[in-house]
């Protein structure tokens, strides 16, 4: 558990004056992360994307930590190289300090184009933290269809039309390909519970070998919501136990925020521009369907986390 | 019998891709991140027991693909490591977009290349398409003739790299250099190390007293400084190619230069050519010179960045020139090395020399003395004006109906 206290004396390393779009949930991912970090010296690995595009347009930057970017699906591959010359320096004398490794990377860049490196780097072990913004589309393009994308949303490459209704697909559920990866530490997260979110990073980042954070990352433009209710969306999606908040350490699962009363996906959804057309009538059977895959998702989260282990 | 040219040198039998991981071993970079791929396979193999036996202090990235290798590679150099690669053909063509950022953030990486076709159709013999299509990307390209060239090209690349500040390419030509065993001298491991001195980076991700933002959006105000800058490097680069095998040779005595002559100064017909048919086309020179032909050969060695000043003077001279591309462009124009050396000529006030164009050898199909003889003899009768000088590729060794 984070104490604010403690945290309020941290640096800010990501400094204000970026290009984020006001209400973004990924600068307040990229904020809080480096905040958990303390005073750790960390050299940051980002995807292409809107977080690493709003934040470093030449000759400024945002990141008062080295930050290196180099192309789109490539992060977790281009952060165990900066990994591995960090452990060939150290062991050879040449580097004294003790560094963190962390990678951000879009859901785009996580669950889709970057998949293969991602995997990659787990398995290897390489001591990283990545951490997936996922916005849920590829909105740095525009607002397109991604595999983290909910099944009903509208978006530009599966919109809602006359004879469709946005994504017919269920997203994937990539924390489960990573928790597959026998990792020491995979999490979920979500913006809006600074303490959730800083106390996995900060157990992400004692961990000896690679951790993963895939952290629902609300885009007021891409979801169509108003800027301000950034951090109340994002709790509905775990009140409603569409998004649950939980961690899986060395095997072992563990929900992290238990909803009081777990409310109808329909009061997450109905704050949200991007699944507008299930209201109408003739589409109830598909807002009955999202209902039903949440249900069992979280049913099934809830017998893993009392068995103990990893079911 | 062979004898060394160094003092010190000691002869060993090696494959191409033997002396290839041998120099990586001397050179011992902080960092290989690697994908194999036939047929550059053993060097990364061989390295990767230097490795798991204590012999190197460089760490092994054992990558899920070349993307990733090139990737890693990029990661680790831009933190601040000497880091190296490996690959051919297809491996090459996976990492076509990280090549371009390679040289584009100033990254001094050292890859050994072995020469492969590229698909389709598959095949894994030896071309030179791969590194021919990477050859706008920003990298010094360094083409060796047999295994000596591959280790000593891989020794000066390494100094090369890192005074340019861009990637540098060594190539030998798949299983005709990377699998043929040869008599290579090679150096001792402190003159090696002595010649390629300690790598200090300017700006490093891992200095974090100085941290820094690398590989940022570069938006119209600023990209095209940064693109003119990268042509810039290249361009400047042949004289720190030039001034690396200076010292090279004053250290270990062998020269290297840009290009190599061979009987081209009194020469009437020549052909350019890159890597292991010059050895052949040598032996065709020879035999032609025993008949009083005065025929030449023009051996690239550095191909990236082009030599066009130099390489338009020392074919001023000659009647006819051919040109033999190991890669086609499918442009429907000409290959790769000729168009190069037609610009060149041109763009120098050179129009004298009558210039064809021969492609050969793909996909590892055989090229012979007897084939080069008659790319010689078509010449003579070119110069004679017995012959038209083709105005279009002409295809050596290949059926067509």
């Amino acid at each position: 558990m984070a104490s604010l206290k403690e945290l309020s004396k941290n640096p800010e390393r990501l400094t204000g004056g970026h290009r984020l779009c006001a209400g973004c949930g990924a600068g307040i991912v990229a904020r809080q992360t480096l905040i958990a970090a303390g005073s750790t010296p960390v050299v940051i690995a980002n995807a292409t994307g809107c977080l690493e595009v709003s934040t470093t347009i030449f000759p400024y930057t945002a990141w008062k930590d080295s930050f290196f970017h180099s192309a789109f699906e490539n992060s977790a591959a281009t952060c165990s190289g900066i990994e591995t010359a960090y452990r060939s320096l150290k062991a050879q004398g040449k580097i004294k300090d003790d560094i963190r490794f962390i990678t951000f990377g879009g859901d785009g860049g996580t669950y889709d184009i970057g998949l293969q490196s991602l995997s990659g780097a787990m398995e290897r072990g390489h001591r990283m933290l990545y951490i997936c913004y996922n916005n849920e589309a590829y909105m740095n393009t525009g607002i397109q269809r991604s595999s983290a994308t909910p099944k009903g949303a509208h978006t530009t490459t599966a919109p809602a039309g006359k004879v469709r209704q946005g994504k017919e697909q269920n997203k994937k559920d990539l924390t489960q390909i990573m928790i597959a990866h026998d990792i020491p530490y995979v999490a979920q997260a979500y913006v809006g519970n600074w303490n959730d979110f800083i106390t996995k990073v900060q157990k992400a980042l004692a961990v000896d070998g690679p951790s993963f954070i895939n952290t629902l990352t609300p885009c007021r433009l891409g979801w169509t919501y108003k800027p301000e209710d950034t951090m109340w969306i994002s709790r509905l999606a775990v009140e409603t136990c569409v998004w649950p908040s939980f961690e899986v350490e060395k095997g072992v699962y563990k929900i992290n925020v238990i909803p009081k009363e777990k409310k109808p996906v329909i009061e997450f959804l109905k704050l949200q521009g991007r699944f507008k057309h299930l209201f109408r009538s003739d589409n109830a059977h598909i807002l009955e369907a999202i209902q039903k895959g949440v249900d069992e998702k979280w049913t099934l989260l809830q017998r893993r986390a009392a068995a103990g282990c990893r079911a | 019998m062979i004898k060394t040219v160094y003092s010190k040198g000691k002869l060993v039998a090696k494959t191409g891709n033997e002396v290839m991981a041998e120099a990586m071993r001397q050179i011992e970079p902080d960092v290989v991140a690697a994908y194999p791929i036939t047929p550059a396979t053993e060097i990364v193999q061989i390295f990767s027991q230097f490795v798991a036996d204590g012999i190197v202090k460089s760490e092994y990235v054992a990558v899920e693909s070349e993307h990733s290798a090139m990737s890693a590679t990029i990661g680790a150099s831009a933190a601040g490591a000497r880091a190296m690669t490996g690959t051919s053909s297809q491996g090459l063509s996976l990492m076509w977009e990280m090549l371009y950022i390679a040289s584009g953030l100033r990254l001094p990486i050292v890859m050994a290349e072995v020469n492969r076709a590229i698909s389709a159709p598959i095949n894994i013999h030896g071309d030179q398409s791969d590194t021919m299509g990477a050859r706008d990307a920003g990298w010094i390209q360094i083409y060796s003739e047999n295994s000596q060239e591959a280790y000593d090209n891989m020794i000066q690349a390494t100094r090369i790299a890192e005074k340019a500040k861009l990637p540098t390419l060594v190539t030998t030509d798949g299983f005709i250099i990377s699998h043929c065993m040869e008599v290579v001298e090679t150096y001792p491991d402190a003159d090696v190390k002595a010649f390629i001195g300690k790598y200090e980076p300017e700006r490093y991700l891992l200095d974090i007293k100085r941290p820094y933002t690398l590989g940022s959006i570069d938006l119209q105000d600023y990209y095209f400084e940064h693109r003119y800058q990268l042509a810039q490097a290249m361009r400047d680069a042949k004289d720190i190619v030039l001034d690396v095998a200076e010292n090279f040779e004053k250290t270990f005595g062998r020269k290297y230069g840009l290009y190599e002559k061979y009987m081209l100064d009194d020469a009437e017909i020549a052909i350019v050519v890159i890597g292991s048919t010059a050895g052949t086309a040598k032996v065709v020179v020879n035999e032609l010179r025993e008949k009083g032909v005065k025929a030449g050969l023009l051996k690239i060695r550095v191909y990236r960045p082009f030599p066009v000043e130099e390489i338009a003077k020392d074919l001023m001279h000659v009647k006819a020139v051919a040109v033999m591309d190991r890669a086609d462009s499918y442009s429907g124009a000409f290959a790769p090395v000729y168009s190069d050396i037609v610009a060149s000529l041109y763009a120098s006030g050179v129009t004298s020399p009558k210039v064809v164009n021969y492609v050969y050898g793909l996909g590892g199909r055989e090229i012979s003395t007897g084939h080069i003889t008659s790319i010689y003899e078509t010449l003579c009768k070119i110069t004679s004006g017995a012959e038209k000088p083709s105005n279009k590729v002409e295809y050596i060794n290949v059926r067509i109906k």
